[in-house]
């Protein structure tokens, strides 16, 4: 007996019991719809973060202050009375910068700004808003952190080394300071000094853990002079990489070079940390992978559960149509000609299931859910449609098994 | 004389409910020829379903050696019984047991999609066999839209749509009003007088009256058989 009149049988039997059918196929449904859904939230927040990541630099290495390796869990000021002379270059300083800016020493860098950040209060008639990030740098960091003027200009180098007080803002602080109005030449105060606002950034969003357009942007001379002192100790030395295959080296080169300038054999021992962006975005990778798998566990647990629905009206089908399969016996059939039809019917309601599933959580995945915008990922689709129908044979086969093995006697006796 | 199409050689079959074990033939030898209408009578208990059964390979006899158009099937799997009433039986019951929601012209198709009869074939040979028992006119008909008598008229064409060696009927009219009866009764004397070799099991007189031989059992043991009639008519 051939596949197609195994089908044609199963299609009528289907058709008999329309409403129990479709029921059946709403298990396989809402757990193919399920697998596909979930599976593209995780991917999708898994796209989002890595834009953001992107969106920060790709090629940008960090050099954080570290606490020096010397004198082990120790506080702060043991590591500096232990070790007298590493109190003055513990620090990240503008010597640090100069050092890297020499092409010799380290030709893989691309640009390099130092970094001191503060905490600020920002004024403007009446208005007051604490941004989270008030950054004093060099026009450099604007191009390693691909931020860019939206409105007015942004500082020079020349204001860097005039001092100028001029700040870029950024759209949550004009939102915040100024509502609607335009900000450009205004002068704003942090901490009662004044700032002349010469531009106004794009916006960026968020990079998952902060809003990038929560941000002050001035001279890093202008908040030597005003917020944090002439010799400050920068926050962190934010560097671009020739290109990302050249991180690494770029990376190695930073390392060689301030442990110089500290004066530091071991490196081991260095006070500072070199933070890689593509170590951050192949980590938060990891993480989300995990997630994705996760979330596809817990739907692949859904079509199971479809699976046996699968296998209990199957089971049921058998018990109604003993009678028939006696008779389908007595006439002839094979084992495996029930086998065949009932495996067939099985496979057909978990088949169409999958295909209504796929359908379904193709058009659920054009939906924004919990703030993800969800990306279809097409080894998904195959894959739950897959398990699909593997899900319907596996189910199928005991039902259909114990319907071939019905003895016809029995089964024509069967009412 | 020609050799029997059917030969049952000391058939013995019983049956084992626990501790009891009960015989529903014993020691029966029958010898049945091509050609012949045979009615297998006996009260409720005589092993004739038993028998029935056996004859129509839906059981195995636990002793002895039942030969069928020259085939041993006392040793036969299931795969090959299947194949043996596939291709040598035919089979009317007393409960039509046609295939619900399936037309008549699909029931009727039924055992040859089982032989692996193409299509075309099939639908050509199973109009064919409606017609021969008057049904062209209902091929399109489900079951539940047939009455009694057209529902085992549609399970006498199924079962001579393969040309079986052998048409086996149980009860064919226990279900069927007097009318329905007689013509089912004249369906099978048409079926006799082209030459097709009937068993048929009653416990009614008037039907085995029909028949060109009858056999009685009792207590799982032939008690007569008698050859009626002239035999001429083959």
């Amino acid at each position: 007996m051939n596949l197609r009149e195994n089908t044609r049988i199963a299609l009528q039997g289907l058709a008999s019991n329309r409403l129990r059918s479709a029921l059946t196929m709403l298990g396989i449904l809402i757990g193919v719809g399920a697998v596909i859904v979930l599976v593209a939230v995780g991917n999708g927040s898994s796209v989002a973060v890595q834009k953001q990541i992107e969106g920060l630099g790709t090629n940008t290495l960090v050099v954080f202050r570290t606490r020096g390796g010397f004198g082990g869990g120790g506080g702060f000021g043991g590591g500096r009375a232990t070790n007298g002379t590493q109190s003055s270059v513990s620090q990240l300083t503008m010597k640090d910068v100069t050092a890297l800016s020499d092409k010799t020493q380290a030709p893989d860098v691309k640009y390099i700004a130092p970094v001191i950040s503060s905490s600020v209060t920002a004024t403007y008639s009446g208005a007051t808003y604490s941004p989270s990030q008030f950054v004093g740098t060099t026009s450099d960091y604007l191009s390693i952190r691909n931020y860019t003027v939206a409105e007015g200009t942004a500082f020079t180098a020349d204001d860097v080394t005039s001092r100028n007080r001029v700040a870029l803002l950024g759209q949550t602080v004009v939102t915040n300071l100024f509502g609607t109005q335009d900000p450009v030449g205004a002068t704003v105060q942090f901490n009662g000094i004044d700032y002349h606002v010469i531009g106004v950034l794009t916006p960026k969003g968020s990079n998952g853990a902060q809003d990038q357009d929560d941000i002050v942007i001035t001279p890093i001379t202008a908040v030597q002079d005003t917020l944090a002192g002439a010799n400050a100790a920068l926050s962190n030395i934010t560097i671009e990489a020739k290109s990302r295959g050249a991180m690494s080296a770029a990376a190695d080169e930073v390392t060689t070079v301030l442990l110089g300038t500290h004066h530091i054999t071991n490196p081991s021992n260095a006070d500072f940390q070199v933070l890689n962006q593509a170590t951050l975005l192949s980590t938060a990778g990891s993480t989300n992978h995990v997630f994705t798998v996760l979330l596809g566990a817990v739907a692949a647990i859904s079509l199971l559960v479809g699976g046996i629905g699968v296998m209990n009206i199957m089971l049921v089908t058998v018990t109604e149509r003993t009678r028939e399969i006696g008779i389908r016996k007595a006439i002839g059939a094979r084992r495996g000609d029930i086998l065949g039809q009932f495996l067939v019917e099985a496979v057909l309601l978990s088949v169409m299931g999958g295909i209504i599933g796929v359908i379904a959580g193709l058009i659920v995945s054009r939906v924004k859910i919990v703030g993800v915008t969800p990306v279809v990922a097409p080894y998904s689709v195959a894959l739950a449609f897959g398990v699909a129908i593997a899900v319907g044979l596996f189910f199928g086969l005991y039902p259909a098994n114990r319907a071939a093995a019905l003895r016809p006697i029995e089964a024509l006796r069967h009412e | 004389m020609a050799r029997p199409l059917l030969v049952l050689d000391r058939v013995e079959k019983r049956y084992d409910a626990g501790e009891i074990s009960v015989v529903a033939l014993r020691e029966v030898n029958l010898a049945i020829f091509r050609g012949e209408y045979v009615a297998v009578m006996g009260a409720s208990g005589s092993g004739k379903s038993t028998l029935m059964n056996i004859l129509g390979c839906l059981d195995l006899p636990t002793r002895g050696r039942y030969v069928l158009a020259g085939t041993d099937v006392s040793g036969l799997d299931d795969t090959d019984l299947a194949a043996v009433r596939n291709r040598l039986i035919g089979f009317v019951f007393q409960s039509f047991n046609l295939i619900p929601r399936t037309n008549a012209q699909r029931n009727v198709e039924l055992p040859m999609v089982y032989a692996g009869v193409k299509p075309r074939e099939r639908s050509e040979r199973a109009r064919a066999a409606l017609a021969a028992v008057g049904l062209s006119d209902r091929a399109l008909h489900n079951p539940s839209e047939l009455s009694g008598g057209q529902q085992q008229r549609v399970a006498v064409a199924r079962a001579i749509v393969t040309d079986p060696a052998i048409v086996l009927a149980d009860e064919p009219t226990g279900n069927l009003d007097t009318r329905s009866t007689g013509e089912m009764l004249d369906v099978f004397d048409g079926l006799h007088r082209s030459g097709r070799t009937i068993v048929l099991i009653t416990h009614e007189a008037d039907v085995a009256a029909r028949a060109s031989r009858v056999i009685r059992l009792s207590d799982g043991q032939i008690v007569s058989d008698e050859l009626r009639a002239m035999r001429g008519a083959v």
